[in-house]
């Protein structure tokens, strides 16, 4: 089985969904710079030329309203963003704006859009370069917001979501890009809205997004040294929410953890925690646990970030928890050595 | 009162005070360059070497009290606005003792004392912000003058153009300075504005004074912004300056990057052989008001002083993870 990187495969998303439809136009600041916007977007500019594959202004609040009215005429625009907090300059291009236009015009028009948006973390990304706002997003009713984990549903959600008649809102998280990914060649979609069970298990769920699914996928195998059977959700669709997978598995197991890249107040982990409340208390054996970012913004000396980002150990901390196991110190140490700043040990810095 | 530098003149002892302002914020910025590789900054670095003559002209022509914001490239106008370099530098290092007790990095500085209100790497956000410094200065009746830094893409954003109608509007006592240095990150200005539309001009376009000058000139950076600000300063409304000028490293980092393709090493060529350092040094040496000997005790102070700066940075404790929460609100 082929396996490329994240990076890779939402290249060759855009390669597959720009070669099928001519409509298909990318837009973004640097999105045919020299380094490939991190290694996603490489050599597309040269394959499909400079009108289907273009940079533009430092006007992300502008630009966003002009690829609506691109849509409205027959363009499927994609608009990268190297930060979601860059994007969040155009909230009116697409909460007010995008969300509620085939709504509000009583079905008149469509807005087959994509914003894509990169989410930093590490190497001093502080407060203003690492936010997860995914929450914001997935608060509007008109839009459809994915957060792909894998290689794999990251090229198949971005066709999907490039391939869709409405606004997607399509979130990437930084760490993701160098994941490696069984992949398969050509056209194919991943459905928006399922989620997926990226382990089974028994005894408690796991429901995680983005990169959490990592931790969390490690939190499971470091739980099952205890003897805990962990049962991993990875959500991949914000809006839809795929409540029904997140019922079943707790109907099974009981017991909930949600690990999400963001803060916890009003975010997606309070959603899942309302899924499960309002869906399936009875089958509650402890309150639900939510491992989030602390209520702060992202401090960017590394020694804060370290105390900062969750862990898995803080997700198998937050598993004995609803087991009722003792808490273990050795849990969420940070080993000897370990760059807790840094995606992956080959990195340098800066972003 | 403090003296105020509209009054001086040049050579007399302007032109050496330039000189060493932009050799101070090139040995900072080399020894951050320099350091860099030993992944103890870490936090992106967004460097000024070669356009240093714009900070040195504009922090030359305030007086202490005015004060200044900028945006992700920001070293340079810190320190010209008389920002601690220790605290800068240990901002970088990610310490207790910077200048955000290590919350923000390079990208995120304050000197308050130094009328040094704050940068961000939002591109464009703390126009609107310097903007609102100068309404309250006018409300007040205080006759300081705000500085914006921006560079040229901040010129994209909608809101620098939201900022300069409400600025020309009120005729506040704020200046826009433009760093205009051809690139933003990879990207041309080709690629961004219509083929000879100067910056400037559309500036000008909201109704306010609008001039550009070569910014590795420092004394016309200078001369330029001590009549913007004798303009505003006077109540006679806000000014943007367009000073043209050239980045000689990558956007953000240490390295050179002329070999990836977005610009020549030709056109970088071009641009080093205007080194701002040396111009100032040969129109000094022509003028006969060079003073060597000056500059050579000038540069080993200054040498002296960044080692200070970057020895107590490193041995600077990292804040503690349990003031992980301090200051959230006020
Ligand atoms: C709103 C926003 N969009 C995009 C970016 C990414 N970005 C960081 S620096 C930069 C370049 C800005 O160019 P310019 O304003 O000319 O300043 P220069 O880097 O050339 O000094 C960009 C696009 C950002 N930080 N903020
Ligand atoms: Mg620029």
């Amino acid at each position: 089985m082929r396996e490329i990187s994240y990076a890779e495969a939402i290249r060759e998303g855009f390669s597959v969904a720009l070669e099928r439809d001519p409509r298909v136009v990318l837009l973004g600041l640097g999105v045919p710079d020299p380094k490939g916007f991190f290694g996603t977007t490489t050599g597309l500019q040269q394959r499909f030329g400079a009108e289907r594959v273009m940079d533009m202004p430092c006007s992300e609040n502008g630009m966003s309203g002009v690829v609506l009215g691109a849509a409205i005429n027959g363009l499927r625009p994609v608009l990268n963003h190297q930060r979601l907090d860059f994007a969040i300059l155009s909230m009116d291009p697409i909460c007010t704006q995008a969300a509620k236009w085939h709504y509000m015009f009583g079905g008149a028009m469509k807005m087959p859009v994509v914003f894509r948006m990169i989410i930093g973390r590490g190497w001093g990304q502080g407060p203003q370069h690492s936010q997860c706002l995914q929450s914001w997003f997935a608060h509007i009713p008109g839009l459809k917001v994915v957060m792909p984990t894998t290689p794999h549903d990251a090229k198949g959600l971005l066709i999907a979501a490039i391939e869709d008649d409405n606004p997607v809102v399509f979130l990437e998280h930084r760490w993701l890009h160098h994941a490696k990914g069984h992949v398969p060649e050509g056209h194919y979609t991943v459905p928006i809205g399922p989620a997926r069970v990226a382990k089974p298990g028994r005894d408690v769920t796991l429901v995680a997004l983005s990169y959490m699914v990592a931790e969390a996928l490690e939190a499971a195998k470091n739980l099952a040294k205890l003897g805990v059977d962990a049962e991993v959700i990875d959500l991949r669709s914000l809006r839809p929410l795929d409540s029904t997978l997140i019922l079943e598995s707790v109907r099974k197991t009981g017991r909930l953890v949600v690990a999400d890249t963001g803060w916890a107040l009003a975010g997606m982990s309070a959603e899942v925690l309302a899924v499960a409340s309002e869906g399936a208390f009875g089958s509650l054996k402890a309150a639900p646990r939510r491992v989030c970012f602390p209520d702060c913004p992202t401090p960017t000396s590394p020694s804060l970030a370290a105390a900062y980002y969750p862990r898995s150990g803080d997700i198998v901390a937050a598993v004995r928890e609803t087991l009722g196991l003792p808490a273990d110190e050795a849990d969420t140490a940070i080993p000897a050595g370990v760059e807790l700043d840094k995606p992956n040990p080959a990195f340098t810095g800066p972003f | 009162m403090t003296a105020s530098p509209e009054t001086s003149t040049f050579p007399s002892q302007i032109g050496q005070r330039l000189l060493e302002s932009m050799v101070r914020i090139r040995l900072v910025e080399e020894a951050i360059a320099t350091g860099y590789a030993e992944q103890q900054m870490r936090c992106p670095v967004h460097l000024s070497i070669g356009q240093e003559g714009v900070a040195a002209g504009v922090g030359a022509a305030l007086r202490p009290d005015d004060q200044v914001m900028s945006g992700h490239r920001s070293h340079a106008h810190y320190l010209a606005k008389g920002g601690d370099l220790n605290a800068m530098i240990a901002e970088i290092y990610g310490k207790e003792t910077g200048c955000c007790r290590g919350r923000g990095g390079s990208m995120h500085l304050v000197d308050l004392k130094a009328g040094f209100v704050g940068a961000v790497p939002i591109v464009g956000s703390t126009i609107p912000i310097a903007v609102g410094l100068s309404f309250a200065d006018k409300q007040l009746k205080r006759d300081r003058v705000t500085v914006a830094f921006l560079g040229e893409a901040a010129t994209e954003e909608g809101v620098f153009h939201e900022s300069v109608n409400f600025a020309a509007l009120h005729q506040l006592p704020v200046i826009f300075l433009c760093e205009n240095n051809l690139y933003s990150v990879y990207s041309p200005l080709s690629v961004r504005q219509p083929a000879g539309q100067a910056v400037y001009k559309t500036a000008a376009g909201h109704g306010i004074r609008a001039e550009q000058a070569d910014g590795n000139d420092a004394v016309a950076v200078y001369s330029l912004m001590c009549d913007a600000v004798r303009q505003a300063r006077s109540g006679s409304g806000p000014v943007f300056l367009e000073f043209m000028t050239y980045r000689w490293r990558e956007h953000c980092g240490p390295a050179f990057d002329n070999h990836i393709g977005y610009r020549t090493e030709a056109e970088y060529l071009t641009w080093r052989e205007r080194d701002p350092v040396e111009a100032l040094e040969r129109r000094l040496r022509a003028e006969g008001c060079f003073d060597e000997a000056a500059l050579v005790d000038f540069k080993r102070r200054t040498s002296a002083e960044i080692n200070g700066a970057f020895s107590a940075a490193k041995q600077a404790p990292f804040p503690d993870a349990a003031g992980l929460m301090d200051h959230l609100y006020a």
